[in-house]
């Protein structure tokens, strides 16, 4: 019966772990290939760090507050703003 | 769908409020401009073209059935104005970009790492360390590839969906998480960097 046996599956090493960290944050791997990753990262000393980096930027990245508008800014959309509402007032859709 | 975050400000902006409009594109412009400027020759262009897109965001507004969010709309619309008004074909993923995200030598040949990542994860926990962090994480997002930058402005910065990053950039859902990957992946060579060593 050897075609039901599954094909040994070696580990994944650290090389492969680092290209699949963003895949595994998706969830988008394979319940197997989630299964090895988490299996590496069970045993292996360097790859949790590398993880933790990646999930920092996640975190950094989203901690950016855009930048307020300038009141010059401010002014130049509420006037693009104001002729949009007048001219809408008398040609309305 | 989840619901949309904008669903009050763009019904206020709708109704004539100028203090909502005046919200929404403080929330959306520097993100817009930085994504404007990947298709265009200069700055002066791309503000144009960030101008535009809100004028035609006006326009549409009224007739904005909700079937996306806004920000997905009002992206899409900016991203249509800058490929118009852009020099540069846009769409699929570049080939001479897929190269392995940390470089092989940092890896034994049985590729285990021999020169492993320096630890400073932890330390953006620190509230001060983050605060500088922010700061050059910024400019950083802003020297990544046109692609690369998209990606990660709208998922990471704005937040967004895949679904709606995939809707904005007419791509797949593959190549969004490529994108994604080797953004963040080089962001993380960069703030590595800013920490000491940048493995």
């Amino acid at each position: 019966m050897s075609r039901l046996r599954f094909r040994p599956r070696r580990d994944i090493v650290c090389r492969e772990a680092v290209e699949l960290v963003t895949d595994y944050l998706e969830n988008a791997l394979s319940q197997a290939q989630h299964r090895r990753f988490e299996a590496h990262l069970a045993h292996c000393p360097d790859c949790p760090e590398y993880l933790a980096q990646m999930r920092a930027i996640v975190a950094l990245a989203g901690s950016i507050t855009p930048d307020d508008l300038t009141p010059g800014m401010r002014e130049g959309f509420v006037s693009v703003y104001r002729r949009w509402r007048d001219d809408e007032a008398h040609d309305p859709v | 769908m989840a619901e949309d975050p904008d669903s009050e400000l763009v019904s206020r902006a709708r109704a004539g409020d100028e203090g909502a409009f005046a919200e929404l594109a403080g929330k959306y412009q520097s993100s817009m401009l930085s994504i404007a400027r990947g298709y265009v020759p200069s700055g002066a262009v791309a503000e144009e073209v960030v101008q535009e897109a809100w004028i035609g965001v006006l326009r549409g507004i009224g007739r904005f059935e909700r079937r996306s969010s806004f920000r997905t709309w009002l992206f899409r619309i900016l991203v249509n104005r800058a490929i118009s008004a852009g020099v540069r074909e846009h769409r699929s993923v570049p080939v001479a970009d897929m190269g392995p995200v940390v470089d092989a030598s940092c890896f034994d040949a049985g590729g285990t790492w021999q020169v492993p990542p320096e630890p400073w994860a932890d330390q953006v926990d620190d509230q001060v360390v983050a605060a500088k962090i922010s700061a050059r994480i910024l400019s950083a997002i802003d020297e990544l590839p046109l692609q690369q930058r998209e990606v990660v402005t709208l998922r990471d910065v704005q937040g967004m969906s895949s679904g709606e990053v995939c809707a904005v950039l007419d791509i797949s859902n593959a190549n969004q998480r490529v994108l994604l990957h080797r953004g963040r992946s080089k962001l993380r060579q960069v703030i590595g960097s800013e920490f000491g060593r940048g493995r």
